[in-house]
């Protein structure tokens, strides 16, 4: 397999809410010389439906891995909830693991054209910055540095969690992926209390309220730190801190303007890539033009 | 245990449970490990839900489990209230899984016919549309414009595949019309 050439995979709400994740990473990736193969046929990677129906969320990432190992790609993933599924169910069938199940889902995707033989690896976008291409490598591409800045990170969960599934490119209690990839850009990233607190999203069709106070909790901390702004890496995990930012803030009269901000946003300013045209920066909700502003002001205002 | 500790209103009473409720839940993908449970309280004190709604109760759920509280268990709210952020996971110092096993629950709850109106809908458009929101063409004028490809608005063969995978066998209705 080709290692710089990747399925890239975008599931539902990278597709429908995070346009400006996904032109992003895009721009990036073209950048550092990754290339995306778009697969027209790729669905919901089957995530939503582990807690209904554990077999159709199986085969339904079974049938996604299907498609990347026809043309013979590794997938990388936006959303870190696909990512973490859809690696669940990759090692679930690799090096012939599982083999009964896997030639049950297979006789039953026969007809529709696929068959899965366990050889695809599903990685997230950040991971592969990483892990693959690595800090040094990304440092040589950084042309704007955005010296200055202080960035809260957020993991999230499914990005490194559960660790067991993830070979170990990153410490589930003490994670330091993200914080490495903001440092590369000049920015510094900034210590908060209960950093790997969840977003709460995976409830938020059932219960509201519940996940709209972790987001609370989340962003008083992030506020306590005093940063510029935050930057995470899953669309699901950007609803609830971004789009969700204006309800908390109406829902317990407190005032936050954190901008939020897609990891690859943060990388593609410091390579200096179009903030607009480029990393689509009006699409995030809470302004973000006050920290360009910033940026430009600590770069002597040019 | 205190009552104030188990917080039921009513004393549980041997001839209603289900003892056999926790073998059910070892046999389903995800709940192999519930019986290595030793009622530690890990999960329940880094739970990032608990620490806003006490209706999650990770340690109290499994205990249920494991008493045979059944029906209580099936047909409650709580069990839906996971968040799926495997904090538990990480930490349980008997490898109980709880993640998992509280998506083995609700499989079970499932099919038992105690599925939340919600998740009953996100089954529909995924019938419909292949995904759990729908890509309209705004979204691929977008698209355009940026020079990105445009999307298939719907995968259709996703309603085959959950044809395949039996999935109404579990779900007796849907929203969603065909």
């Amino acid at each position: 397999m080709n290692k710089s050439e990747y399925a890239l995979f975008l599931g539902c709400t990278v597709s429908v809410k995070g346009l400006n994740y996904e032109l992003s990473a895009r721009k990036v990736a073209d950048r550092i010389g990754i290339k995306f193969v778009d697969i027209p046929e790729f669905s919901c990677c089957g995530f939503p439906l582990g807690g209904i129906h554990h077999s159709s969320a199986v085969t339904i990432a079974a049938r996604n891995l299907a498609l990347a190992e026809a043309q013979g790609l590794n997938i990388i993933a936006l959303c870190s909830a696909c990512t973490g599924h859809m690696t669940e169910v990759e090692k679930l069938f690799a090096n012939g693991a599982n083999a009964k199940d896997l030639k049950r889902i297979n006789a039953s995707l026969k007809d529709l054209g696929y068959q899965y033989n366990g050889g695809v690896k599903v990685r997230h976008f950040a991971r592969v910055l990483y892990e693959e291409i690595g800090v040094n490598k990304l440092r040589k591409l950084i042309t704007d540095p955005l010296t200055g800045l202080k960035i809260a990170p957020h993991y999230g969960c499914h990005y490194i969690k559960p660790s067991e599934i993830f070979d170990g490119f990153d410490d589930p209690i003490h994670p330091q992926s993200l914080d490495k990839l903001i440092e590369i850009t000049g920015a510094t990233p900034v210590q908060y209390r209960d950093k790997l607190q969840c977003c709460g999203g995976g409830i938020l069709a059932i219960d509201e309220e519940t996940p709209v106070k972790m987001v609370k909790q989340k962003l008083d901390h992030i506020k306590e730190a005093n940063v510029d702004a935050m930057i995470l890496v899953c669309p699901f995990c950007n609803i609830m801190y971004d789009e969700f930012q204006p309800t908390v803030e109406s829902t317990f009269d407190v005032e936050y303007s954190i901008p939020v901000l897609y990891y690859p946003q943060l990388l593609g300013l410091a390579m200096g890539l179009d903030p607009k045209k480029d990393l689509a920066v009006k699409q995030n909700q809470v302004k973000v033009t006050p920290l360009l502003e910033k940026i430009e002001g600590l770069r002597g205002g040019k | 245990m205190t009552k104030k500790a188990l917080s039921r209103e009513k004393p549980i009473l041997m001839e209603e449970l289900d003892t056999g409720f926790k073998f059910e839940v070892t046999e389903e993908p995800g709940g192999e490990n519930i019986k290595r449970c030793f009622a530690c309280g890990t999960c329940t004190v880094v739970c990032p839900v608990f620490s806003v709604n006490d209706q999650y109760n990770p340690r109290k759920i499994i205990r249920m489990i494991l008493f045979g509280l059944k029906e209580e268990v099936l047909k409650s709210n709580f069990i839906w209230l996971c968040s799926g952020c495997y904090s538990c996971y990480e930490l349980c110092p008997r490898d109980v899984k709880i993640t998992r096993l509280m998506a083995a629950v609700r499989n079970i709850a499932v099919r038992e016919g105690h599925i939340p109106k919600p998740m009953e809908l996100i089954v529909g458009l995924i019938e419909k549309f292949g995904r759990i929101l729908e890509v309209s063409e705004f979204e691929n004028i977008v698209r355009s414009k940026k020079g990105m490809p445009e999307l298939d608005l719907t995968i259709p063969e996703l309603r085959k595949v959950l044809k395949r995978t039996r999935i109404h066998d579990v779900i007796k209705s849907s929203d969603i019309d065909e």
